[in-house]
């Protein structure tokens, strides 16, 4: 095998591994896995960054699938091509296929067990922290013109008050971005 | 055999269609459930609504995980499950490729940064929402406006462990520490005090 062949496939490797622990972990929904993606693929082995997180994220409502799949397969492709992309793919989703089928076939009443009752319980509350500092931690990059402040703080309160549906607001987003950054400023530029 | 190609065929469809992701799997579920109610029933939804919240992982794929190991055991769990994943993995290594291809683009990266804070204000909805079921446990995302039904759900537990936590992740040592260390303290904290 070439060193290059050896080299993506042991980077796969380590997409499968480091997926598979975000999986395994990502309790409490679509974005609860966004702390854990930012430890593992931002801080420690640079993978991507923060900006470019957003980026697949906004990419990933508007089309089919499950966000952290789609990351998964974003990220996956990006270090190690095909290969990565399915490995991180199938990293992700392993631990549920494991533990549900082991649920199916000997624990049906996992749910009502009062341990991990309590165990979610507390898990959510600290989920929600992280997620909010991670929040925190991607504003400071990713909001640094008024027009970007008072986009995400539309997009939170359409959202969180109204429940308008993500694909809308990513797709005005978009339209903004066009027209603002794109249009308007480069009229700024013509001129001065 | 027959039965088990319908089934990645139908879960193969969900995949195809369902936008935006967690819950967006649950309608095409549930018709899968009308049309095949010999596969699962309404009842089976709500098991595994419940189970797929008390575990890691995304509904959708839980789902087809679990329905398909109920019809045709482990290789069903697994053919399922990927037939769930195919139409949004082939979908996004091609987004992923326009993604990398277009990222220098003027234009398209004037869109992306009107995206980006999108997606912060769409991630701190989604923050926020968990943030009610946390600490309003029961609250049955409807009525946000109603003070005295919420104050009544309040869990001050919940409360608390949030506020260390919120605490915690801005202090210089524990800013740092891995996310998993928080999710283990909290298991153990859960279960100790009984929350």
């Amino acid at each position: 095998m070439e060193p290059q062949n050896s080299s993506l496939l042991r980077t796969s490797l380590s997409l499968y591994g480091t997926f598979a622990r975000i999986g395994f972990f990502m309790f409490g929904g679509g974005y609860a896995m966004l702390p854990l993606l930012q430890k593992e693929c931002v801080d420690k082995h640079h993978w991507t960054d923060e900006e470019e997180i957003l980026d697949v994220f906004a990419m990933a409502q508007c089309t089919p699938g499950i966000i952290s799949v789609n990351t998964a397969t974003y990220i996956g492709k990006k270090q190690a091509g095909l290969l990565g992309s399915a490995l991180a793919t199938l990293g992700l989703i392993t631990p549920s296929i494991l533990l549900i089928t082991l649920i199916a076939a000997l624990l049906s009443n996992f749910a009502d067990l009062a341990a991990v009752q309590h165990a979610l319980a507390a898990i959510r509350a600290v989920v929600t922290a992280l997620i909010f500092a991670s929040v925190v931690k991607m504003g400071k990059g990713a909001l640094k013109h008024p027009v970007q402040v008072a986009i995400a703080l539309l997009a939170f309160l359409a959202v969180a008050l109204f429940g308008t549906s993500p694909v809308v607001i990513v797709v005005a987003a978009a339209l903004i971005g066009f027209l603002y950054f794109g249009l308007l400023r480069k009229e700024k530029e013509a001129d001065a | 055999m027959k039965t088990l190609i319908l089934l990645c065929l139908n879960f193969f469809k969900a995949g195809l269609f369902a936008f935006g992701g967690g819950l967006a799997t649950l309608p095409f579920i549930n018709d899968i459930s009308n049309h095949h109610p010999d596969w699962f029933t309404k009842a089976d939804i709500a098991n595994m609504i419940a189970i797929s919240e008390s575990t890691p992982g995304p509904i959708g794929v839980n789902m087809a995980t679990y329905v398909g190991y109920h019809v045709a055991g482990i290789p069903g769990a697994i053919l399922n499950t990927l037939s769930l994943v195919l139409p949004s993995f082939i979908i996004f290594y091609i987004v992923a490729g326009l993604m990398s291809r277009y990222s220098q683009n003027k234009t398209v990266m004037a869109v992306f940064q009107g995206l980006r804070p999108a997606a912060v204000g769409l991630i701190a909805a989604a923050g926020f929402s968990v943030f009610l079921i946390a600490l309003f446990p029961g609250y049955d995302g409807k009525t946000l406006f109603d003070m005295d039904s919420l104050t009544g759900l309040f869990s001050w537990k919940a409360g608390i462990l949030f506020l260390v936590a919120m605490v915690a992740t801005c202090l210089p040592k524990l800013k740092d520490l891995h996310p998993l260390w928080y999710i283990a303290a909290a298991t153990v904290i859960g279960i100790v005090f009984q929350f």
